[in-house]
Protein backbone atom coordinates (compact mmCIF):
# COMPACT_ATOMS: atom_id res chain seq x y z
CA UNK A 1 0.00 0.00 0.00
CA UNK A 2 1.35 3.85 -0.72
CA UNK A 3 1.18 5.90 2.04
CA UNK A 4 1.46 9.64 1.87
CA UNK A 5 1.59 11.48 4.69
CA UNK A 6 -0.97 14.21 5.52
CA UNK A 7 0.69 17.68 7.92
CA UNK A 8 -2.16 17.46 10.35
CA UNK A 9 -3.11 13.32 10.33
CA UNK A 10 0.42 11.66 10.01
CA UNK A 11 0.80 8.70 7.62
CA UNK A 12 -2.44 7.37 5.66
CA UNK A 13 -3.15 5.16 2.71
CA UNK A 14 -2.69 7.15 -0.39
CA UNK A 15 -6.61 5.94 -0.87
CA UNK A 16 -7.49 8.69 1.56
CA UNK A 17 -6.27 11.89 -0.63
CA UNK A 18 -7.01 13.20 -3.31
CA UNK A 19 -4.71 14.63 -5.85
CA UNK A 20 -5.57 18.79 -7.41
CA UNK A 21 -2.86 19.27 -9.59
CA UNK A 22 0.24 21.47 -9.84
CA UNK A 23 -0.06 24.59 -8.34
CA UNK A 24 0.30 27.34 -10.53
CA UNK A 25 0.06 31.26 -9.74
CA UNK A 26 -2.90 33.02 -11.53
CA UNK A 27 -2.56 35.92 -13.62
CA UNK A 28 -3.94 39.24 -12.96
CA UNK A 29 -7.63 38.54 -15.08
CA UNK A 30 -8.13 42.32 -15.30
CA UNK A 31 -4.50 42.98 -16.96
CA UNK A 32 -3.56 39.88 -18.94
CA UNK A 33 -4.00 38.95 -22.69
CA UNK A 34 -6.40 36.76 -23.13
CA UNK A 35 -3.85 34.12 -25.12
CA UNK A 36 -2.09 34.07 -21.67
CA UNK A 37 -5.77 33.45 -19.72
CA UNK A 38 -6.13 30.68 -22.13
CA UNK A 39 -2.52 29.46 -21.51
CA UNK A 40 -3.42 29.35 -17.90
CA UNK A 41 -6.98 27.88 -18.15
CA UNK A 42 -5.35 25.28 -20.11
CA UNK A 43 -1.60 24.44 -20.61
CA UNK A 44 -0.44 22.53 -17.93
CA UNK A 45 3.23 21.55 -17.40
CA UNK A 46 3.41 17.83 -18.22
CA UNK A 47 7.02 16.84 -18.47
CA UNK A 48 8.21 14.47 -15.64
CA UNK A 49 9.69 16.39 -12.45
CA UNK A 50 9.57 17.49 -8.90
CA UNK A 51 6.53 19.15 -8.51
CA UNK A 52 4.84 21.59 -5.87
CA UNK A 53 1.51 19.42 -5.88
CA UNK A 54 -2.30 20.56 -3.88
CA UNK A 55 -3.69 16.84 -2.11
CA UNK A 56 -6.55 16.79 0.10
CA UNK A 57 -6.56 14.05 3.01
CA UNK A 58 -10.40 13.76 2.02
CA UNK A 59 -12.12 12.21 5.81
CA UNK A 60 -10.63 15.78 7.44
CA UNK A 61 -10.42 17.73 4.50
CA UNK A 62 -7.19 19.02 4.99
CA UNK A 63 -5.44 20.33 2.14
CA UNK A 64 -1.85 20.80 2.09
CA UNK A 65 1.08 20.84 -0.39
CA UNK A 66 3.31 17.99 -1.35
CA UNK A 67 6.46 17.48 -3.25
CA UNK A 68 6.42 14.73 -5.16
CA UNK A 69 9.14 13.45 -7.76
CA UNK A 70 6.41 12.06 -10.98
CA UNK A 71 9.15 9.96 -12.53
CA UNK A 72 9.42 7.70 -9.03
CA UNK A 73 6.47 8.71 -7.72
CA UNK A 74 7.70 9.40 -4.52
CA UNK A 75 6.96 12.22 -2.35
CA UNK A 76 9.49 14.37 -0.68
CA UNK A 77 7.33 16.40 1.27
CA UNK A 78 4.39 17.50 2.29
CA UNK A 79 3.45 20.69 4.42
CA UNK A 80 0.30 23.08 4.99
CA UNK A 81 0.35 26.09 2.67
CA UNK A 82 2.58 28.93 3.66
CA UNK A 83 4.89 26.26 5.92
CA UNK A 84 7.51 25.88 3.59
CA UNK A 85 10.45 26.91 5.45
CA UNK B 1 8.58 -27.72 -35.38
CA UNK B 2 10.98 -28.12 -33.28
CA UNK B 3 13.40 -29.76 -35.84
CA UNK B 4 12.37 -26.49 -38.15
CA UNK B 5 13.32 -24.48 -34.90
CA UNK B 6 16.84 -26.20 -34.48
CA UNK B 7 17.45 -25.77 -37.53
CA UNK B 8 16.85 -21.88 -37.52
CA UNK B 9 18.94 -22.09 -34.61
CA UNK B 10 21.45 -23.64 -35.79
CA UNK B 11 22.24 -22.31 -38.79
CA UNK B 12 24.75 -19.32 -39.48
CA UNK B 13 22.24 -17.96 -42.59
CA UNK B 14 19.32 -17.50 -40.92
CA UNK B 15 16.86 -19.00 -43.40
CA UNK B 16 13.79 -17.17 -41.96
CA UNK B 17 13.69 -13.26 -43.87
CA UNK B 18 13.72 -10.72 -40.91
CA UNK B 19 10.58 -8.45 -39.84
CA UNK B 20 12.84 -5.41 -40.82
CA UNK B 21 16.04 -4.13 -42.03
CA UNK B 22 18.13 -3.35 -39.53
CA UNK B 23 20.38 -0.37 -40.30
CA UNK B 24 23.84 0.21 -39.07
CA UNK B 25 23.84 4.37 -39.29
CA UNK B 26 21.73 7.20 -39.68
CA UNK B 27 21.77 9.14 -42.67
CA UNK B 28 23.10 12.65 -42.41
CA UNK B 29 19.45 14.24 -43.35
CA UNK B 30 16.10 12.60 -44.22
CA UNK B 31 13.02 14.41 -45.74
CA UNK B 32 10.92 13.48 -42.63
CA UNK B 33 11.68 12.09 -39.33
CA UNK B 34 9.08 10.55 -37.70
CA UNK B 35 9.68 10.38 -33.35
CA UNK B 36 7.99 7.08 -32.01
CA UNK B 37 7.90 3.55 -33.26
CA UNK B 38 4.53 2.80 -32.04
CA UNK B 39 1.61 2.59 -34.11
CA UNK B 40 0.84 5.56 -35.15
CA UNK B 41 4.62 6.50 -35.71
CA UNK B 42 4.96 3.28 -38.14
CA UNK B 43 1.56 3.83 -40.21
CA UNK B 44 2.48 7.61 -40.62
CA UNK B 45 5.88 6.30 -42.16
CA UNK B 46 3.86 3.43 -43.87
CA UNK B 47 1.26 6.07 -45.52
CA UNK B 48 4.15 8.72 -46.10
CA UNK B 49 5.54 5.70 -48.34
CA UNK B 50 2.18 4.28 -50.10
CA UNK B 51 0.54 7.02 -51.10
CA UNK B 52 2.94 10.17 -51.45
CA UNK B 53 5.94 8.05 -52.20
CA UNK B 54 8.01 9.89 -49.45
CA UNK B 55 10.30 6.88 -48.74
CA UNK B 56 13.45 8.93 -47.35
CA UNK B 57 12.30 9.06 -44.21
CA UNK B 58 13.33 7.59 -40.60
CA UNK B 59 11.47 6.48 -37.56
CA UNK B 60 13.54 6.79 -34.54
CA UNK B 61 12.23 4.50 -31.72
CA UNK B 62 14.03 5.17 -28.50
CA UNK B 63 12.92 1.39 -26.92
CA UNK B 64 11.83 -1.25 -29.59
CA UNK B 65 8.89 -1.18 -31.64
CA UNK B 66 5.14 -1.16 -30.29
CA UNK B 67 6.68 -1.43 -26.73
CA UNK B 68 5.03 2.16 -25.78
CA UNK B 69 1.16 1.88 -25.79
CA UNK B 70 0.78 0.20 -28.49
CA UNK B 71 1.31 -3.15 -26.87
CA UNK B 72 -0.06 -2.35 -23.27
CA UNK B 73 -3.21 -1.38 -24.82
CA UNK B 74 -6.40 -3.33 -24.21
CA UNK B 75 -7.50 -3.17 -27.89
CA UNK B 76 -10.54 -1.87 -28.37
CA UNK B 77 -12.06 -0.70 -31.86
CA UNK B 78 -15.05 0.98 -32.00
CA UNK B 79 -16.17 4.27 -33.67
CA UNK B 80 -19.31 5.00 -31.49
CA UNK B 81 -18.34 8.44 -30.12
CA UNK B 82 -19.95 11.53 -29.29
CA UNK B 83 -19.00 14.48 -31.40
CA UNK B 84 -19.58 14.33 -35.03
CA UNK B 85 -15.60 15.11 -35.47
CA UNK B 86 -15.13 12.35 -33.54
CA UNK B 87 -17.28 9.73 -35.29
CA UNK B 88 -16.16 10.71 -38.91
CA UNK B 89 -12.52 9.79 -38.06
CA UNK B 90 -12.97 6.85 -36.39
CA UNK B 91 -15.40 5.35 -37.98
CA UNK B 92 -12.82 5.81 -41.44
CA UNK B 93 -10.11 4.23 -38.59
CA UNK B 94 -12.63 1.38 -38.44
CA UNK B 95 -13.09 0.70 -41.90
CA UNK B 96 -9.13 1.54 -42.91
CA UNK B 97 -8.74 -1.60 -40.39
CA UNK B 98 -10.62 -3.99 -42.16
CA UNK B 99 -8.67 -4.18 -45.23
CA UNK B 100 -5.24 -4.44 -43.45
CA UNK B 101 -4.72 -7.86 -42.86
CA UNK B 102 -4.95 -8.03 -46.55
CA UNK B 103 -2.65 -5.49 -47.45
CA UNK B 104 -0.13 -6.73 -45.23
CA UNK B 105 -0.46 -10.43 -45.64
CA UNK B 106 -0.52 -11.14 -41.83
CA UNK B 107 -2.77 -12.07 -39.71
CA UNK B 108 -4.09 -9.12 -37.21
CA UNK B 109 -6.20 -11.12 -35.57
CA UNK B 110 -9.06 -8.90 -36.04
CA UNK B 111 -12.21 -9.91 -34.53
CA UNK B 112 -15.67 -8.45 -34.33
CA UNK B 113 -17.10 -8.99 -31.26
CA UNK B 114 -20.35 -6.36 -30.63
CA UNK B 115 -19.27 -3.48 -28.02
CA UNK B 116 -22.09 -2.92 -25.49
CA UNK B 117 -21.79 0.31 -23.32
CA UNK B 118 -23.30 -0.51 -20.27
CA UNK B 119 -25.69 2.30 -18.30
CA UNK B 120 -26.86 1.67 -14.96
CA UNK B 121 -28.44 5.46 -14.26
CA UNK B 122 -30.85 7.61 -16.15
CA UNK B 123 -28.31 10.32 -17.10
CA UNK B 124 -25.89 7.44 -18.66
CA UNK B 125 -29.15 6.35 -20.34
CA UNK B 126 -29.47 9.56 -22.06
CA UNK B 127 -25.93 10.29 -23.08
CA UNK B 128 -26.53 6.79 -24.87
CA UNK B 129 -29.21 7.92 -26.55
CA UNK B 130 -27.36 10.81 -28.05
CA UNK B 131 -24.57 9.21 -29.05
CA UNK B 132 -26.72 6.58 -30.52
CA UNK B 133 -28.37 9.43 -32.41
CA UNK B 134 -25.55 11.44 -33.30
CA UNK B 135 -23.98 8.00 -34.32
CA UNK B 136 -27.03 7.35 -36.66
CA UNK B 137 -26.75 10.27 -38.99
CA UNK B 138 -23.38 9.57 -39.51
CA UNK B 139 -24.53 6.23 -40.93
CA UNK B 140 -22.73 3.64 -37.88
CA UNK B 141 -24.47 0.93 -36.54
CA UNK B 142 -25.26 2.01 -33.06
CA UNK B 143 -28.47 1.52 -31.08
CA UNK B 144 -29.90 1.65 -27.70
CA UNK B 145 -31.16 -1.59 -25.93
CA UNK B 146 -32.36 -2.80 -22.95
CA UNK B 147 -31.32 -4.89 -20.30
CA UNK B 148 -32.95 -8.62 -21.78
CA UNK B 149 -30.28 -8.05 -24.93
CA UNK B 150 -27.36 -7.65 -22.46
CA UNK B 151 -28.58 -10.58 -20.51
CA UNK B 152 -29.34 -12.50 -24.17
CA UNK B 153 -25.34 -11.66 -25.68
CA UNK B 154 -23.93 -13.00 -21.99
CA UNK B 155 -25.81 -14.97 -20.08
CA UNK B 156 -23.61 -15.28 -17.40
CA UNK B 157 -24.08 -11.60 -16.23
CA UNK B 158 -25.93 -10.91 -13.31
CA UNK B 159 -28.21 -7.50 -14.79
CA UNK B 160 -28.35 -6.36 -10.68
CA UNK B 161 -24.39 -6.00 -10.58
CA UNK B 162 -24.80 -7.01 -7.12
CA UNK B 163 -27.69 -5.42 -6.33
CA UNK B 164 -26.23 -1.96 -6.48
CA UNK B 165 -26.24 -0.92 -9.78
CA UNK B 166 -28.96 -2.09 -11.82
CA UNK B 167 -28.02 -2.08 -15.62
CA UNK B 168 -30.61 -0.05 -17.17
CA UNK B 169 -29.89 -0.54 -20.48
CA UNK B 170 -27.00 -0.30 -23.08
CA UNK B 171 -25.39 1.36 -26.08
CA UNK B 172 -24.98 -1.50 -28.66
CA UNK B 173 -22.50 -0.89 -31.38
CA UNK B 174 -22.12 -4.41 -33.46
CA UNK B 175 -18.73 -3.65 -35.35
CA UNK B 176 -16.84 -3.41 -31.84
CA UNK B 177 -13.53 -5.52 -32.62
CA UNK B 178 -10.42 -6.10 -30.84
CA UNK B 179 -6.93 -7.32 -33.06
CA UNK B 180 -3.72 -8.32 -32.13
CA UNK B 181 -1.70 -4.93 -31.05
CA UNK B 182 1.94 -5.92 -31.97
CA UNK B 183 0.68 -7.18 -35.48
CA UNK B 184 -1.02 -3.53 -36.18
CA UNK B 185 2.93 -2.49 -35.33
CA UNK B 186 4.78 -4.48 -37.28
CA UNK B 187 2.35 -4.47 -40.19
CA UNK B 188 2.94 -1.30 -41.16
CA UNK B 189 6.68 -1.10 -39.70
CA UNK B 190 6.89 -4.22 -42.27
CA UNK B 191 5.16 -2.51 -44.91
CA UNK B 192 7.27 1.03 -44.47
CA UNK B 193 10.70 -0.85 -44.34
CA UNK B 194 9.38 -2.70 -47.59
CA UNK B 195 9.24 0.71 -49.23
CA UNK B 196 12.22 2.16 -47.83
CA UNK B 197 11.65 3.73 -44.98
CA UNK B 198 14.41 3.03 -41.96
CA UNK B 199 13.57 1.96 -38.72
CA UNK B 200 16.29 2.31 -35.88
CA UNK B 201 15.40 1.55 -32.75
CA UNK B 202 17.02 2.18 -29.81
CA UNK B 203 17.55 5.70 -30.74
CA UNK B 204 16.51 8.51 -28.99
CA UNK B 205 15.50 11.75 -29.73
CA UNK B 206 17.50 14.27 -27.29
CA UNK B 207 17.11 17.70 -28.48
CA UNK B 208 15.10 19.37 -31.73
CA UNK B 209 16.84 22.32 -33.61
CA UNK B 210 14.37 25.04 -34.37
CA UNK B 211 16.14 28.43 -36.75
CA UNK B 212 13.47 30.73 -37.35
CA UNK B 213 10.59 29.53 -36.36
CA UNK B 214 11.41 26.25 -38.18
CA UNK B 215 12.49 22.77 -37.44
CA UNK B 216 16.02 22.02 -38.86
CA UNK B 217 17.38 18.79 -37.51
CA UNK B 218 17.22 16.60 -34.36
CA UNK B 219 19.53 15.29 -31.75
CA UNK B 220 19.56 11.43 -31.03
CA UNK B 221 21.65 8.79 -29.14
CA UNK B 222 23.31 8.34 -32.06
CA UNK B 223 23.80 11.87 -32.96
CA UNK B 224 22.52 14.56 -35.18
CA UNK B 225 20.07 14.53 -38.40
CA UNK B 226 19.06 17.29 -40.33
CA UNK B 227 15.68 17.42 -41.36
CA UNK B 228 12.91 19.94 -42.32
CA UNK B 229 9.61 17.92 -40.87
CA UNK B 230 9.57 16.07 -37.96
CA UNK B 231 6.23 14.34 -37.06
CA UNK B 232 5.94 13.59 -32.97
CA UNK B 233 3.95 10.56 -32.18
CA UNK B 234 5.01 9.58 -28.61
CA UNK B 235 2.08 9.40 -26.49
CA UNK B 236 3.07 9.46 -22.97
CA UNK B 237 6.57 10.88 -23.55
CA UNK B 238 4.61 13.91 -25.74
CA UNK B 239 5.57 16.72 -23.04
CA UNK B 240 9.02 15.70 -22.81
CA UNK B 241 9.21 15.92 -26.72
CA UNK B 242 7.44 19.84 -27.08
CA UNK B 243 9.43 21.32 -24.50
CA UNK B 244 12.13 20.97 -26.44
CA UNK B 245 10.57 22.98 -28.63
CA UNK B 246 8.93 24.81 -26.73
CA UNK B 247 5.17 24.60 -27.60
CA UNK B 248 2.91 24.62 -24.62
CA UNK B 249 0.00 22.09 -24.51
CA UNK B 250 -2.47 21.01 -22.14
CA UNK B 251 -1.19 17.23 -22.19
CA UNK B 252 -0.91 16.06 -19.12
CA UNK B 253 0.45 11.98 -17.79
CA UNK B 254 -1.54 9.56 -15.93
CA UNK B 255 -1.17 5.92 -15.93
CA UNK B 256 -3.58 3.42 -17.31
CA UNK B 257 -3.54 -0.06 -16.18
CA UNK B 258 -4.76 -3.28 -17.39
CA UNK B 259 -4.54 -7.05 -16.39
CA UNK B 260 -5.53 -10.32 -18.09
CA UNK B 261 -6.77 -13.19 -16.11
CA UNK B 262 -6.02 -17.27 -16.72
CA UNK B 263 -7.03 -18.61 -20.24
CA UNK B 264 -10.50 -20.18 -19.84
CA UNK B 265 -12.93 -21.72 -22.41
CA UNK B 266 -14.29 -18.80 -25.00
CA UNK B 267 -18.22 -17.72 -23.03
CA UNK B 268 -17.46 -14.19 -23.51
CA UNK B 269 -18.10 -12.53 -27.57
CA UNK B 270 -19.04 -9.50 -27.02
CA UNK B 271 -17.13 -6.79 -25.45
CA UNK B 272 -18.76 -4.87 -22.29
CA UNK B 273 -18.02 -2.09 -21.25
CA UNK B 274 -19.31 -0.02 -17.93
CA UNK B 275 -18.40 3.87 -17.13
CA UNK B 276 -20.22 3.56 -13.24
CA UNK B 277 -18.25 0.25 -12.61
CA UNK B 278 -15.38 1.61 -14.17
CA UNK B 279 -14.55 -1.57 -15.73
CA UNK B 280 -13.98 -2.85 -19.32
CA UNK B 281 -13.64 -6.64 -19.88
CA UNK B 282 -13.34 -8.72 -23.24
CA UNK B 283 -12.25 -12.39 -23.72
CA UNK B 284 -8.94 -12.78 -26.06
CA UNK B 285 -8.46 -14.52 -29.17
CA UNK B 286 -6.03 -17.47 -26.08
CA UNK B 287 -8.95 -17.13 -23.29
CA UNK B 288 -7.82 -14.97 -21.44
CA UNK B 289 -9.71 -11.86 -19.79
CA UNK B 290 -8.44 -8.54 -21.14
CA UNK B 291 -9.41 -6.12 -18.41
CA UNK B 292 -8.88 -2.48 -17.76
CA UNK B 293 -10.22 0.46 -15.64
CA UNK B 294 -9.79 3.99 -15.26
CA UNK B 295 -6.88 6.35 -15.32
CA UNK B 296 -4.87 6.34 -12.22
CA UNK B 297 -6.14 9.04 -9.80
CA UNK B 298 -2.78 11.13 -10.29
CA UNK B 299 -0.11 12.10 -12.44
CA UNK B 300 3.45 9.97 -12.71
CA UNK B 301 5.38 9.16 -15.45
CA UNK B 302 6.23 6.19 -15.36
CA UNK B 303 4.89 2.64 -16.26
CA UNK B 304 4.61 0.92 -12.55
CA UNK B 305 1.72 -1.08 -11.41
CA UNK B 306 -0.15 -1.04 -8.11
CA UNK B 307 -1.95 -3.07 -5.83
CA UNK B 308 -5.17 -1.09 -5.79
CA UNK B 309 -5.43 -1.16 -9.39
CA UNK B 310 -6.38 -5.10 -9.38
CA UNK B 311 -8.16 -4.99 -5.95
CA UNK B 312 -10.53 -2.42 -7.29
CA UNK B 313 -10.92 -3.72 -10.85
CA UNK B 314 -11.65 -7.41 -9.20
CA UNK B 315 -14.66 -5.83 -6.93
CA UNK B 316 -16.59 -4.27 -9.66
CA UNK B 317 -15.86 -7.25 -12.04
CA UNK B 318 -17.46 -9.44 -9.28
CA UNK B 319 -20.55 -7.21 -9.18
CA UNK B 320 -20.99 -8.40 -13.51
CA UNK B 321 -20.16 -11.83 -13.10
CA UNK B 322 -19.85 -13.22 -9.69
CA UNK B 323 -18.89 -16.64 -10.89
CA UNK B 324 -15.33 -15.29 -11.26
CA UNK B 325 -14.77 -15.35 -7.61
CA UNK B 326 -12.13 -18.10 -8.41
CA UNK B 327 -10.42 -16.61 -11.34
CA UNK B 328 -6.42 -16.24 -11.33
CA UNK B 329 -4.69 -12.77 -12.07
CA UNK B 330 -1.82 -13.69 -14.78
CA UNK B 331 -0.34 -10.24 -15.94
CA UNK B 332 -0.84 -6.68 -15.40
CA UNK B 333 0.70 -3.70 -16.39
CA UNK B 334 0.67 -0.25 -17.25
CA UNK B 335 0.87 2.47 -19.80
CA UNK B 336 1.51 6.65 -19.74
CA UNK B 337 -1.77 8.09 -21.11
CA UNK B 338 -0.87 11.75 -22.84
CA UNK B 339 -4.42 13.21 -21.32
CA UNK B 340 -6.42 16.32 -22.77
CA UNK B 341 -9.07 18.14 -21.05
CA UNK B 342 -11.56 17.40 -23.71
CA UNK B 343 -10.87 13.67 -24.40
CA UNK B 344 -10.19 14.14 -28.17
CA UNK B 345 -6.64 14.11 -29.33
CA UNK B 346 -4.42 17.12 -30.34
CA UNK B 347 -3.30 16.85 -33.92
CA UNK B 348 -1.78 18.41 -36.80
CA UNK B 349 0.75 21.79 -36.96
CA UNK B 350 2.06 23.95 -34.44
CA UNK B 351 3.73 27.24 -33.81
CA UNK B 352 6.97 25.55 -35.16
CA UNK B 353 6.93 25.46 -38.86
CA UNK B 354 7.68 21.33 -39.94
CA UNK B 355 6.70 20.45 -36.63
CA UNK B 356 3.73 18.06 -36.43
CA UNK B 357 2.08 16.21 -33.27
CA UNK B 358 0.07 13.30 -33.26
CA UNK B 359 -0.71 13.19 -29.81
CA UNK B 360 -3.05 13.50 -26.69
CA UNK B 361 -4.33 9.93 -27.80
CA UNK B 362 -4.69 8.83 -24.22
CA UNK B 363 -6.45 5.84 -23.40
CA UNK B 364 -8.07 5.76 -26.98
CA UNK B 365 -5.52 6.17 -29.58
CA UNK B 366 -5.27 2.26 -30.26
CA UNK B 367 -8.29 2.22 -32.24
CA UNK B 368 -7.31 5.08 -34.45
CA UNK B 369 -3.93 3.97 -35.47
CA UNK B 370 -4.29 3.55 -39.80
CA UNK B 371 -6.80 6.82 -39.20
CA UNK B 372 -3.59 8.85 -37.76
CA UNK B 373 -0.84 7.14 -39.91
CA UNK B 374 -3.34 8.22 -43.52
CA UNK B 375 -4.15 11.99 -41.98
CA UNK B 376 -0.35 12.80 -40.59
CA UNK B 377 0.72 11.58 -43.73
CA UNK B 378 -1.31 13.87 -45.39
CA UNK B 379 -0.51 16.41 -43.00
CA UNK B 380 3.04 16.36 -42.69
CA UNK B 381 3.10 16.75 -46.45
CA UNK B 382 0.32 19.11 -47.49
CA UNK B 383 1.67 21.38 -44.40
CA UNK B 384 -1.83 22.19 -43.76
CA UNK B 385 -4.73 19.84 -41.63
CA UNK B 386 -6.04 16.82 -43.20
CA UNK B 387 -9.49 17.78 -43.54
CA UNK B 388 -10.64 15.06 -41.12
CA UNK B 389 -8.44 16.25 -38.05
CA UNK B 390 -9.16 20.12 -38.26
CA UNK B 391 -11.09 19.97 -35.11
CA UNK B 392 -8.57 18.46 -33.44
CA UNK B 393 -6.10 21.17 -33.74
CA UNK B 394 -3.73 22.84 -31.16
CA UNK B 395 -5.75 25.77 -32.00
CA UNK B 396 -8.54 25.02 -29.76
CA UNK B 397 -7.17 25.29 -26.80
CA UNK B 398 -6.61 29.02 -27.38
CA UNK B 399 -10.13 29.94 -28.93
CA UNK B 400 -12.18 27.98 -26.29
CA UNK B 401 -13.22 25.68 -28.77
CA UNK B 402 -12.96 22.34 -27.49
CA UNK B 403 -14.49 18.80 -29.16
CA UNK B 404 -16.16 17.45 -26.26
CA UNK B 405 -15.61 13.91 -25.84
CA UNK B 406 -15.78 13.02 -22.79
CA UNK B 407 -19.02 11.44 -22.63
CA UNK B 408 -17.93 8.46 -25.08
CA UNK B 409 -13.99 8.40 -24.57
CA UNK B 410 -13.66 8.33 -20.26
CA UNK B 411 -13.57 4.27 -19.21
CA UNK B 412 -14.81 3.20 -22.90
CA UNK B 413 -12.15 3.94 -24.76
C1 LIG C 1 -3.65 0.08 -20.51
C2 LIG C 1 -4.08 0.79 -21.77
C3 LIG C 1 -5.25 0.38 -22.42
C4 LIG C 1 -5.65 1.01 -23.59
N1 LIG C 1 -6.76 0.54 -24.24
C5 LIG C 1 -7.11 1.05 -25.43
C6 LIG C 1 -8.21 0.48 -26.15
O1 LIG C 1 -8.83 -0.49 -25.70
N2 LIG C 1 -8.54 1.03 -27.35
C7 LIG C 1 -7.85 2.08 -27.87
O2 LIG C 1 -8.22 2.53 -28.96
N3 LIG C 1 -6.80 2.64 -27.21
C8 LIG C 1 -6.41 2.14 -26.00
N4 LIG C 1 -5.34 2.68 -25.33
C9 LIG C 1 -4.63 3.84 -25.91
C10 LIG C 1 -3.62 3.41 -26.97
O3 LIG C 1 -2.81 2.37 -26.47
C11 LIG C 1 -2.71 4.57 -27.37
O4 LIG C 1 -3.43 5.75 -27.56
C12 LIG C 1 -1.97 4.25 -28.68
O5 LIG C 1 -1.43 2.96 -28.64
C13 LIG C 1 -0.88 5.27 -28.92
O6 LIG C 1 -0.04 4.81 -29.96
P1 LIG C 1 1.24 5.61 -30.35
O7 LIG C 1 1.89 4.89 -31.47
O8 LIG C 1 0.89 7.04 -30.54
O9 LIG C 1 2.14 5.59 -29.02
P2 LIG C 1 3.11 4.46 -28.41
O10 LIG C 1 2.74 3.11 -28.83
O11 LIG C 1 3.23 4.74 -26.95
O12 LIG C 1 4.48 4.78 -29.13
C14 LIG C 1 5.26 5.90 -28.81
C15 LIG C 1 6.72 5.47 -28.90
O13 LIG C 1 7.54 6.63 -28.79
C16 LIG C 1 8.75 6.23 -28.19
N5 LIG C 1 9.45 7.41 -27.68
C17 LIG C 1 9.11 8.18 -26.62
N6 LIG C 1 10.02 9.16 -26.46
C18 LIG C 1 10.94 9.02 -27.45
C19 LIG C 1 12.10 9.75 -27.82
N7 LIG C 1 12.53 10.81 -27.12
N8 LIG C 1 12.79 9.33 -28.90
C20 LIG C 1 12.40 8.25 -29.62
N9 LIG C 1 11.29 7.54 -29.32
C21 LIG C 1 10.58 7.92 -28.25
C22 LIG C 1 8.29 5.26 -27.11
O14 LIG C 1 9.35 4.39 -26.74
C23 LIG C 1 7.14 4.54 -27.78
O15 LIG C 1 7.49 3.29 -28.34
C24 LIG C 1 -4.91 2.09 -24.13
C25 LIG C 1 -3.76 2.51 -23.47
C26 LIG C 1 -3.32 1.86 -22.31
C27 LIG C 1 -2.06 2.33 -21.63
Amino acid sequence: MKLMTCPINGTRPISEFVYWGEIRPAPDANTCTDDRWADYVFNRNGAPGVKKEWWCHTPSNTWFIAERDTEKDKVLRTYLHGDDK
Amino acid sequence: MPWRLLRFGLSKKHPEPRMFTAHDTLKSSYDVVIIGGGGHGLASAYYLARDHGITNVAVLEKGYIGGGNTGRNTTIIRSNYLTPEGVKFYDKSVQLYQDLSTEFDLNLFYSTRGHFTLAHTDSAMRTMRWRAEVNKHYGIASEVVGPEEVKRSTPQIDLSCGGHAPIMGALYHAPGAVARHDAVAWGYGRGADMRGVEIHQQTAVTGIEVKGGKVVGVHTSRGFISTGKVICAVAGSTPRITDMVGVRTPIYIHPLQAMVSEPMKPWLDSILVSGSLHIYVSQSARGELVMGASLDPYEVHSTRSTLDFPEGLAAHLLDMFPFLSHTKVVRQWAGMADMTPDFAPIMGLTPVEGFYLDSGWGTWGFKATPVCGKTMAWTAVNDKPHELITGFSLDRFRNYSLTGEKGAASVGH
